[in-house]
């Protein structure tokens, strides 16, 4: 509960530095550093038990089942990275009050800072490995959104995307090597992984999981060669560079591979794979890093040549090298957030970050060229200096090294060459800006800033001293705790002494101190290192490329199959549907399993006559009313199917919505040309009958498999319980009304929202009625046939207590809302036929649009109602009542849901049809 | 019997889909509408074929259809012709707006 408290209190509070500034009046950078200091003070409570090496783990069940579970872990490593992010963001909080100037949006600036503060808390003290994941994305989401900060700034909006797809990228490996954890071990717990580490070394994916892990951890700690995205978010305002690029976010790399140390680490392939790519990225970006002439850009590669030095001391998998990473991670995020916060300074004052037009500083800002010297001097490695204690120790591990044999001096080699354009990188921050003569033709005289913009960087060089000097005292309890956290074992001898006495690490740090600083010297003067222009590889573009790649490819695909033909579309649709049937189809058996009645006469005969009928229409589709009549035909048959085959409800319905089609098809032709002009050429069609062949064949053959196999069907539930349970006989009412009601109650929405965008699609619609028929004739002006009219009348009322007895009967016998409804939907229509929809509206002046409402809402009210008895939705009840003459009688609960979707049904004829009649009304066939 | 069910399907589907490739709005209302009985008949058909008999219980009979496709396939029905409307009120809208009853709106 405390421990997520730790990560809440930031991530929910992010909205708060806005609300209480718009309301109150609060100034964001107070609230933000009132929620971050509540959040340290929480560690801090747990600070003691956990230095003295306890691990507190706690949280609860979230998806057990998917193995994700909102546990948090708080160990020495945890409370290393837990006090980072607390003790630098607020540092860097109170150092932005004084960056940002006045008119910029600080409510902005302070919410995005928390929301990333508590994503990376999350991911620190995350005890399940999914949890952690997601947080780690929430980390490259808001860092996205705060190095796109200045949003007018197109650098920062291409530097903010390059990072949000490079680090993204990597986060999807992440998660995929995480799923492969949880398959191997079983359990998404850190605690249960930590623990398996000889189950997943020996395992067979160990490889894939590793390269998985690896590819999250490098993107986010810009290890070669995906380091690029760094330097290009250095358009980031400078305290998020402080912030994100210096101490945290791309710390989160480093802090996974200490974090999984004891599960991966320790293998041949895990030195070659990590201790590669980190010596490749310390020796290169300290190189880069020198030709750099924007301050922050010289930054942003010392902080990826930082970060390979700790991945390649994780590398060696060696306990002391871990240790050795452990407090590499301490010295540089001190030292290099001071180091950007002391560039900030430079840039807000001067107005330039650019080394060539800086010189002589230290004349206008000597306490901050001060401060900014001693962290320079930590980066640099000089002793008595926090960063030469951990360089020292890592220059003591590349002796110890075993997995290279006989060519063991590679790696102290390299690791001294890379100390010396470190140390010659770190001589050029501090000599070109601070030193020299005074600066030339910057746009305002430079002068020291204020005073509490200082502080933070005075508090961070402070550090740098105080663990350069007294590193037993300082940083030894938490370097222990962390250090036993990321073994999982007992510490390995390790001593913080500042002096061990001349042996070959010192030497390697004076080669590397004169080395560099000579280097420097000679470059600056006579190699004429201020007119090196940038160039040479750059994974900007190769991403850019990449996605204007895709973006071209898929609009080239876009522009070849969209062509806005419906044709053209549905071809494709059925060619991919037989594809993907024929595929699916390979193997299958047609040969019959299930013994079959033989036909009959009578079978035959029907068959013949749909066969018949539906070539015929699709034949002389071109002549319409012909086409629609033997539709007609076809639908006829297909009742007749479902009377045959024991379906009598569903005769019932395809009768009577054969009859409503056949009449909207009418009423649509009148507005339609008579006949459908040949167009398509001979080609096309023979092309489109064979498709048309071919998907007939798969449909014909799909359901002669389906029918001739043999089945299992729940159906003996529904009829041993739809009297028991629903209390009527008929089955299939009993499912649509009762069992499956919910189902009923969505489609009758359907119907009802078919209707609503028919009414929209119909109004204001103008169409000219034609004066002539399509053999030339006029209209009859005799518009109601008397035998019509006089047939019609008296049939209403008939018609309409057939549907009242269909309805009352539907639960028992064929029937139901349904085929009521269509039958009270044709009979008023009949109405509309024999005496115009005027007349009929006249005397049956319902608004059925309403009806549709009313029908609906009756329906879901009945299901409703069942929650006020404490049932779930929609469970019906029922009794029995005795009605004189007609005699028992059931009364169902059903029966009112039953009674909404007649009121749907109803609605929705009358709506579809009486509006397309109204439309070939006397206003619309003129005068 | 299962075969003539299966050719009545598979001939239904072939004129469907003829019909729905033409380039004129009504042939493919009519597409649709034969489709739209082959599905119904489809999903019936994996209920299998049971003559002589209803999906009702106290006509005290020995075998029983299956009632499940069968409440599926009414609605499926009812819907079928919700959208047979919407379609046939596009196309109308189409004359409307394009003058014609082409699908694409016109000639490409």
């Amino acid at each position: 509960m405390l421990l997520s408290l730790v990560i809440l209190i930031p991530l929910l509070g992010a909205w708060l530095p806005a609300a209480l500034s718009r309301a109150l009046g609060v100034d964001p950078a107070r609230t933000a550093a009132a929620l971050a200091a509540a959040s340290l003070a929480l560690v801090l409570s747990q600070a003691p038990s956990v230095l003295a090496g306890a691990t507190l783990v706690s949280g609860w069940s979230w998806i057990p089942e998917a193995g994700l579970n909102a546990t948090f872990r708080l160990d020495g490593f945890g409370l290393l990275f837990a006090l980072l992010i607390l003790g630098i963001g607020l540092l860097v909080i109170l150092y932005s009050r004084y960056y940002l100037s006045p008119e910029e949006p600080k409510e902005r600036f302070y919410g995005l800072l928390l929301l990333f503060m508590g994503a990376m808390l999350g991911v620190v003290l995350a005890e399940n490995l999914l949890l952690l994941v997601t947080f780690w994305e929430l980390t490259s989401l808001s860092s996205f959104l705060l190095i796109g900060f200045w949003r007018h700034d197109a650098d920062a909006r291409r530097g903010a995307r390059l990072a949000l797809m490079v680090t993204g990228a990597g986060g999807l490996a992440l998660l995929a090597g995480v799923l492969l954890i949880g398959h191997v071990v079983g359990s998404f717990e850190l605690s249960d992984v930590l623990a398996s580490g000889p189950v997943i070394k020996a395992h067979p994916l160990y490889e894939t999981m590793l390269v998985l892990v690896l590819l999250g951890a490098f993107t986010k700690s810009a290890q070669f060669p995906f380091h690029f995205w760094l330097p290009h978010a250095m358009a980031a305002p400078t305290p998020v560079s402080a912030y994100l690029h210096s101490a945290t976010m791309v710390k989160a790399g480093i802090f996974l591979l200490g974090r999984l140390f004891p599960a991966f680490a320790g293998t041949e392939t895990w030195f070659y794979i990590v201790s590669g790519v980190g010596l490749t990225t310390q020796l290169f970006a300290a190189y880069v890093a020198l030709f750099r002439h924007d301050l922050k850009g010289l930054l942003a590669y010392s902080t990826v040549s930082h970060l390979g030095l700790i991945t390649l001391l994780f590398g060696f998998g060696t306990p002391a090298g871990a240790v050795a990473a452990v407090f590499h991670i301490i010295n540089h995020a001190v030292f290099k957030a001071s180091l950007f916060m002391a560039a900030g300074i430079v840039d807000h004052e001067t107005g330039t970050r650019d080394m060539r037009r800086l010189s002589g500083l230290a004349r206008f800002m000597p306490w901050t060229a001060a401060l900014a010297t001693v962290a320079a001097g930590a980066m640099a490695g000089v002793p008595l200096l926090n960063g030469f204690l951990s360089k020292e120790m890592f220059f003591a591990e590349t002796l110890q090294v075993q997995w290279l044999g006989s060519r063991y001096w590679v790696l102290p080699v390299a690791a001294t060459l890379a100390s010396v354009f470190t140390v010659a990188y770190s001589t050029r921050f501090v000599h070109d800006v601070f030193f020299g003569p005074p600066p030339q033709g910057l746009a305002r005289v430079p002068h020291a800033p204020p005073r509490w913009m200082k502080v933070p960087v005075e508090i961070l060089v402070g550090l740098c001293l105080l663990v350069g000097l007294l590193p037993g005292l300082i940083v030894d309890p938490l370097l222990g705790a962390a250090g036993g956290a990321v073994l999982q074992a007992p510490l390995p001898e390790y001593s913080l002494a500042l002096w061990h006495g001349f042996d070959l690490p010192v030497l390697m740090s004076v080669v590397a101190l004169v080395g560099g600083a000579s280097i420097y010297f000679a470059r600056r003067y006579y190699f004429g290192l201020h007119g090196y222009r940038q160039q040479g590889y750059d994974g900007r573009a190769l991403v850019e490329g990449l996605v204007a790649l895709a973006v071209a490819g898929s609009r080239r695909l876009v522009d070849r199959i969209a062509n806005a033909s419906l044709q053209r579309y549905v071809l494709l649709l059925l060619l991919a549907t037989l594809g993907v049937g024929f595929v699916g189809a390979r193997g299958l058996s047609l040969a019959p399993i299930d013994a079959t009645p033989p036909p009959d006469a009578l079978a035959v005969a029907l068959t013949a006559a749909l066969v018949f009928a539906a070539v015929a229409a699709t034949a002389l589709h071109a002549r319409r009313l012909l086409a629609l009549v033997l539709i007609g035909v076809v639908g006829l048959v297909v009742s007749l199917a479902f009377v045959r085959f024991s379906a009598p409800d569903l005769a019932l319905t395809q009768l009577l919505v054969e009859i409503v089609t056949v009449l909207l098809l009418l009423l649509a032709l009148y507005f339609m040309p008579a006949e459908s002009p040949r167009e398509s050429s001979g080609l096309r069609r023979a092309r489109d009958a064979v498709v048309a062949i071919a998907a007939g064949l798969g449909a014909g053959l799909l359901a002669w498999a389906v029918l001739t196999r043999p089945f299992s069907t729940i159906a003996w539930y529904y009829l041993e319980n739809a009297k028991p349970q629903g209390g009527g006989y008929n089955v299939v009412n009993v499912i649509l009304v009762d069992f499956r009601g919910f189902d009923t109650l969505g489609e009758i929405t359907v119907l009802g929202i078919a209707a609503v965008a028919i009414v929209a699609l119909l109004q204001e619609l103008k169409l000219d009625a034609p004066q002539r028929d399509w053999d030339g004739r006029p209209w009859a002006t005799e518009r109601h046939p008397l035998m019509l009219r006089v047939l019609a009348r008296p049939l209403l009322p008939l018609a309409l207590l057939v549907s009242v007895y269909l309805f009352l009967r539907g639960h028992n016998a064929p029937g139901g809302g349904f085929i009521a409804g269509l039958v009270t939907g044709t009979a008023i229509l009949l109405q509309y036929v024999a005496y115009g929809s005027d007349w009929a509206r006249e005397r049956l002046p319902w608004n059925y649009s309403t009806a549709i409402a009313l029908g609906l809402l009756l329906a879901t009210a009945t299901g409703l109602a069942s929650w006020a008895f404490g049932a779930p939705f929609l469970t019906s009840t029922f009794g029995y009542v005795h009605w004189p003459v007609v005699g028992e009688f059931e009364l169902a609960s059903a029966m009112m849901f039953d009674l909404g979707i007649y009121v749907v049904v109803v609605g929705v004829v009358m709506v579809i049809v009486g509006r397309l009649g109204a439309l070939s009304g006397p206003a619309a066939r003129g005068s | 019997m299962e075969a003539l069910f299966a050719i009545a399907i598979g001939t239904l589907t072939s004129c469907a889909v003829y019909l729905l490739l033409r380039a004129r709005t009504y042939p493919v209302l009519l597409g649709l509408t034969l489709l739209s009985y082959a599905v119904n008949l489809f999903l019936f058909a994996s209920g299998r074929l049971v003559m002589a008999s209803a999906p009702l219980t106290d006509q005290g009979l020995e075998r029983f259809p299956d009632p499940i496709p069968q409440a599926l396939v009414l609605t499926a029905i009812v819907i079928g012709f919700g959208m047979t409307a919407l379609m046939v009120v596009l196309a109308l809208r189409a004359i409307h707006a394009t003058g014609g009853d082409h699908v694409d709106g016109g000639e490409r």
